[in-house]
């Protein structure tokens, strides 16, 4: 019996590594072919053809694309610049932004908030289609026309209505009653805002901001569709554009691929250290805990 | 997007995924005199841009899509309709692919050993992963013998492997496998929320009524998870019908055009052949399938307790 048990137990072992083995390839395999296709010493001309490791791996593609030398990386460090400036822009906007409402909603006129959470929601069933076609002509007639304002906004109002839900749920730990004794001291609806739900709040907007420049990071179509000049470029951009040219130089824009895919998870693992302390002061982690 | 929403909790840093009897506003706090005031200027900014930015292009594109003609010339449009049925193939295979692993992988990272937990922070990768930028590697994996798949195919088992984007099925299976592949991570997290949710006295008391590991998910968690897996899944579907990137830069609606999805048929009759109103009307067109999903949506977060 005890036998029996002891087996049974190494084939569960057995299999569980498997499967973890085969995740591990899963997840790992795109990643592994950017860093392949990174590291062959050649550009052009799809020299990685057939390869499953880099046979003489160099950092050249990296060098190359640091060093703005290679074909269509040109302007590498200048898209990159574009690409920060319009995900932080958004991140610190839809923050803002959806913070007052969220404050408003939760605070001062409590009740009307899921009504108005759940309209925003909706505008995420649209097809993207719908609301970029349009909007290049509407930008036009704002005077935002190839702007990275145009582009911020953009992402500001589809970010705007989840990153509301998101606080209104987080809303919810903090008491009331905090409120009211603020108020009893005389404080304006300003001031509860500055003073006591911003602090409050911190890691649930550390959170919003995460998902506004996650959002801005991957677009793709708005910013094709609303920046037209060089200048305006964004990484996203140039890659989406040459996505299929077996032209470029390779290597060189697997290596911007790469530098590129790293600020967010470098982002991530910082922020989510951050916001698991605060919700583990906070006594929230009793709910939360999921490692 | 929507998508960079919720799961769990220390390594995303999103917010608690509670199931439970839902919060009913209750005591309201004191409005004084003047609030009101206060609660439409905080809300103004956060209204002008939304109906700046996307409630008036939206009006716009159902009064230009209100136009019958557009959707005559669409109808009689064979590509119109290829990307339709692969629209219903991307999101019908591809959500309850995604959905169904989940809710497997989601009790296998649950299990007690040293290496699940770096495990799966290597699995949530892909979900943070640039969209534009994964997909292109999908894509230069796929490209026939330059690609690392067929790389593999020759040098390990001997095989010739095909250039996957020469042939319908393939192309379309290699867009349904990246687009599973990037956000398996959010629903697996997302259930694991929902079964850490349940509480463990439920799974004590059926151990105690000797009920094994199978009878226990029938019988304990799959009831219990049901709502959340649904809520999940009406969730994906309106991604997935809604996705533009994965048809657009995996398999780039190879070959011919054939696996182009609504999304990106839209995109390309407004952009590629300059015809914005008929991009539209497309768009406009996968309208009657999204709105009713998104309503149940709507009715099951209110109703089943469950809170993203």
């Amino acid at each position: 019996m005890i036998v029996h048990d002891r087996w049974r137990r190494a084939a569960k072992t057995t299999g569980a590594a498997a499967v973890g083995l085969i995740l591990l390839i899963w997840s790992l395999a795109p990643i592994y072919n950017m860093l392949m296709i990174a590291l062959d010493p050649d550009e052009g001309e799809i020299e990685f053809d057939g390869n499953i490791f880099p046979p003489d791996p160099s950092l050249g593609g990296f060098q190359d694309a640091l060093s703005q030398e290679a074909r269509y990386l040109e302007e590498f460090w200048l898209q990159f610049g574009n690409s920060v400036l319009i995900g932080l822009a958004a991140a610190a906007l839809t923050v803002l932004v959806a913070s007052l409402a969220a404050f408003a909603l939760s605070r001062l006129r409590r009740g009307r908030g899921t009504l108005l959470g759940n309209l925003g929601l909706l505008s995420y069933a649209v097809p993207a289609s719908c609301l970029v076609i349009p909007l290049f002509g509407i930008t036009h007639g704002y005077g935002l026309g190839d702007s990275r304002w145009a582009v911020i906004a953009a992402q500001v109002a589809f970010a705007a209505p989840f990153a509301v839900v998101i606080l209104l749920q987080y809303a919810r730990l903090i008491p009331l009653e905090l409120d009211e004794a603020a108020r009893l001291d005389g404080a304006s609806a300003a001031q509860l805002y500055r003073h006591l739900y911003l602090p409050l709040m911190l890691p649930a907007l550390a959170v919003v901001a995460g998902y506004a420049l996650v959002i801005a990071w991957n677009d793709y179509v708005y910013q094709f569709v609303l920046l037209v000049s060089q200048r305006h470029t964004t990484v996203s951009m140039m890659q989406g554009q040459l996505f299929a040219d077996t032209d470029a130089p390779w290597n060189a824009m697997m290596a911007a691929a790469i530098i590129y895919v790293l600020p967010p998870i470098a982002f991530f693992l910082v922020i989510a250290r951050y916001v698991a302390s605060n919700l583990a002061r906070s006594g929230a982690a009793e709910r939360t805990r999921i490692l | 997007m929507i998508r960079e929403m919720s799961g769990g909790e220390q390594i995303t840093g999103l917010p608690p995924l509670a199931i439970g009897p839902r919060w009913r506003g209750g005591r309201s706090a004191p409005l004084r005199r003047g609030e009101r005031a206060w609660a439409v200027a905080f809300i103004a900014p956060y209204a002008a841009v939304f109906l700046a930015f996307a409630g008036y292009p939206l009006a716009v594109s159902l009064w230009i899509g209100s136009d019958p003609g557009l959707y005559r010339e669409l109808f009689a449009d064979r590509y119109y309709w290829l990307a339709a049925a692969n629209t219903v193939l991307f999101a019908g295979i591809g959500v309850n692919l995604q959905m169904g692993l989940a809710l497997l992988l989601s009790g296998f990272f649950l299990q007690r050993r040293w290496w699940i937990k770096p495990l799966l922070v290597v699995f949530v990768v892909p979900w943070f992963l640039a969209t534009v930028q994964a997909f292109l590697s999908f894509h230069w994996m796929l490209i026939g013998e330059y690609g690392l798949i067929d790389g593999v195919l020759q040098q390990v088992f001997g095989i010739e492997g095909p250039n996957w984007f020469n042939y319908y099925w393939l192309a379309l299976g290699g867009n349904i496998v990246a687009f599973a592949w990037k956000w398996l991570p959010l629903w697996t997290l997302i259930l694991m929320a929902g079964r850490l949710a349940i509480p463990g006295e439920v799974y004590e008391a059926a151990a105690i009524d000797g009920a094994g590991g199978v009878r226990r998910f029938f019988h304990v968690t799959a009831p219990l998870v049901a709502n959340l897996y649904l809520v999940c899944t009406l969730l994906a579907t309106i991604w997935a019908v809604g996705d533009f990137a994965t048809a657009y830069f995996v398999s780039n609606g190879t070959p011919q055009h054939m696996t182009e999805v609504i999304a990106t048929l839209s995109f390309r009759y407004a952009f590629d052949d300059a015809r914005p109103a008929f991009g539209i009307a497309a768009a406009i067109s996968a309208l009657p399938v999204l709105i009713p999903v998104a309503l149940l949506l709507m009715r099951r977060l209110r109703k089943g307790g469950v809170q993203l």
